[in-house]
């Protein structure tokens, strides 16, 4: 599984990470990591701060304190160059976040010129191919008001690979989306973990972290409460928090009766 | 039901004959205003201080290779000079650093509370009396541009930022994931959008120029450089006859009604859009 062998140390490592907006804490000291070729699916309930843990890693947000290693890059280091990071981290938002200006291709090629400096034709190609990769390079030529939104955030996974990262990260990728286009998403990403890509995703999709996941991470309060391999944490979790989650994500219906 | 019941005895008038009494109520007054005008002016003196013909055929050409072509490149020259100073402006006003917020608050507060007059005086008058030897690039047209500049700067500085303002927060956030730098993403990702949404303002700003571009009257103009309301004026001082100032105000209409109507086409576009 493991892309880059080479590379020493883990693809992400987290240490003692907090982060605070205001009075409020929502991230009280996480100690995480991912290693290389590893895909890590983040659960827990809205609020417990894994979407805050994701945009850290890129430095979308500012930690308060706190130590972030990326690929061998210390990005929490003010001295570092933090665009040059970001060019190796994909990055997947919930609300596709396309730029609706810009054709599906210019979408893909936008960031390979103007940051990358590849040329038209070398771009192009590698757009092209991406999109090929997602199923979508019959549209090349629309807006994204033009696709509908599962195949708005193909074009967005295409666009993150078009920069060719060595990792590549997912805010609720399926949040945003009606249900019968989750699965070509899901899909595409299933694909992706199977290349040997490494992943870091904040989901809800609990099939999705138990079949492609190779460690499941539970966050509740801006803790992580419990992490292992997919089957311990999501069939036999140890922690009463996880067990409360699950019961209410896996049968909504039965939310009432499952007090935290 | 009751009070409902009490109400309609009391007007003895159903809502629909209400509605109706009240539509012909409005157009009974427009039609004595009408009326009422055109009787008490006095329309032998309208006709013949305002409508003579033969005044205003004497306008042309030079109404139009002249007065309108002038209009026209001031118009324009100050538009754009303001566009770039607005942008500027704008973007001071979002920096991060405060002294360039204040500086461009500073600017937007004093250049949009200030009369557009007094700004053409400030510079025709007023700059050459502080930088003895200043001579503007371009003459006339230099200055002007300069002058309209400074009054349309405030206005789009502010339509500008609120553009800005006006896109997600996500796509400066996608923008940044895929490794650019802040400015790259303004220029690429984010102003660009933002004038998408600002067009239809910045037209209404257009128009708004057009029509101060008639200041120049205060800058002292030559022949060649004059624009409609100073053509119009001139020939009317010279004939003692209103007429060419009429011919002068009816040649705006020419251009800011078909702005207008693009203005609306814009938005309606917009609309649609989202």
């Amino acid at each position: 599984m493991s892309r880059k062998a080479s590379a020493d140390g883990p693809a992400i490592e987290i240490r003692d990470l907090h982060k605070r907006f205001g009075d409020v804490e929502v991230l009280k000291g996480i100690d995480f990591h991912v290693d290389h070729g590893e895909v890590v699916c983040v659960i827990g309930p809205s609020g417990s701060g894994k979407s805050t843990l994701l945009r850290c890693v890129n430095l979308l947000e500012q930690p308060t304190a706190g130590r972030i290693v990326v690929a061998g890059e210390e990005v929490t280091d003010p001295e570092v160059d933090i665009d040059a990071v970001r060019r190796r981290i994909g990055m997947v938002f919930q609300q596709f976040n396309l730029f609706p200006h810009l054709t599906v291709l210019e979408n893909l090629t936008i960031a390979q010129r103007r940051v990358l400096r590849r040329g038209r034709r070398e771009a192009d190609a590698v757009a092209r191919e991406n999109l090929t990769r997602v199923g979508l390079v019959d549209r090349a030529a629309v807006y994204p008001a033009q696709l509908s939104g599962g195949q708005q955030q193909r074009v967005a996974i295409a666009r993150a690979l078009s920069m060719g990262p060595e990792l590549m990260l997912f805010d609720e990728p399926t949040s945003a989306l009606d249900p019968e286009l989750v699965g070509d998403v899901l899909a595409v990403m299933r694909e992706l973990a199977d290349e040997g890509m490494t992943m870091m995703v904040v989901t809800h999709e609990m099939s999705f972290a138990r079949e492609v996941a190779d460690r499941v991470v539970f966050m509740d309060g801006g803790v992580v409460v419990e992490q292992g391999p997919p089957e311990a944490v999501l069939e036999h979790p140890e922690q009463a928090r996880t067990r409360a989650f699950l019961a209410r994500v896996l049968d909504p219906a039965a939310a009432g009766s499952v007090e935290v | 039901m009751a009070t409902l019941a009490r109400t309609q005895r009391r007007s003895g008038l159903s809502r629909r004959q209400k509605t109706q009494l009240w539509r012909a109520t409005q157009y009974a007054v427009f039609v004595a205003a009408v009326v009422l005008t055109a009787l008490l002016a006095d329309w032998s003196v309208l006709t013949e201080n305002f409508t003579r013909p033969e005044y205003a055929r004497q306008m042309f050409p030079e109404l139009v290779t002249v007065a309108l072509r002038n209009t026209v490149v001031y118009t324009l020259a100050g538009f754009a000079f303001g566009l770039v100073l607005g942008l500027a402006v704008a973007l001071m006003r979002l920096s991060t650093a405060a002294p360039y917020r204040w500086a461009a608050m500073v600017y937007i507060e004093i250049f949009r509370g200030l009369p557009a007059l007094v700004i053409f005086i400030l510079v025709g008058v007023g700059l050459p009396l502080a930088f003895p030897g200043l001579s503007f690039p371009g003459g006339t047209y230099g200055k002007v541009a300069f002058a309209l500049g400074l009054v349309s700067a405030a206005y789009m500085a502010e339509t500008i930022r609120a553009g800005i303002e006006a896109v997600p927060k996500g796509q400066m956030e996608a923008a940044r994931s895929l490794g650019m730098s802040h400015g790259r993403a303004m220029r690429s990702i984010v102003i660009p959008q933002a004038f998408r949404i600002i067009i239809p303002p910045l037209t209404n700003e257009l128009v708004l120029l057009f029509k101060d571009s008639s200041l120049v009257l205060f800058l002292g103009v030559s022949l060649g450089e004059r624009e409609l309301t100073k053509f119009g004026r001139d020939l009317a001082s010279g004939t003692a006859n209103s007429t060419p100032i009429i011919v002068a105000g009816l040649t705006y209409l020419v251009i800011t009604i078909p702005l207008g109507a693009l203005v609306r086409r814009l938005e309606a576009h917009n609309r649609k859009a989202r």
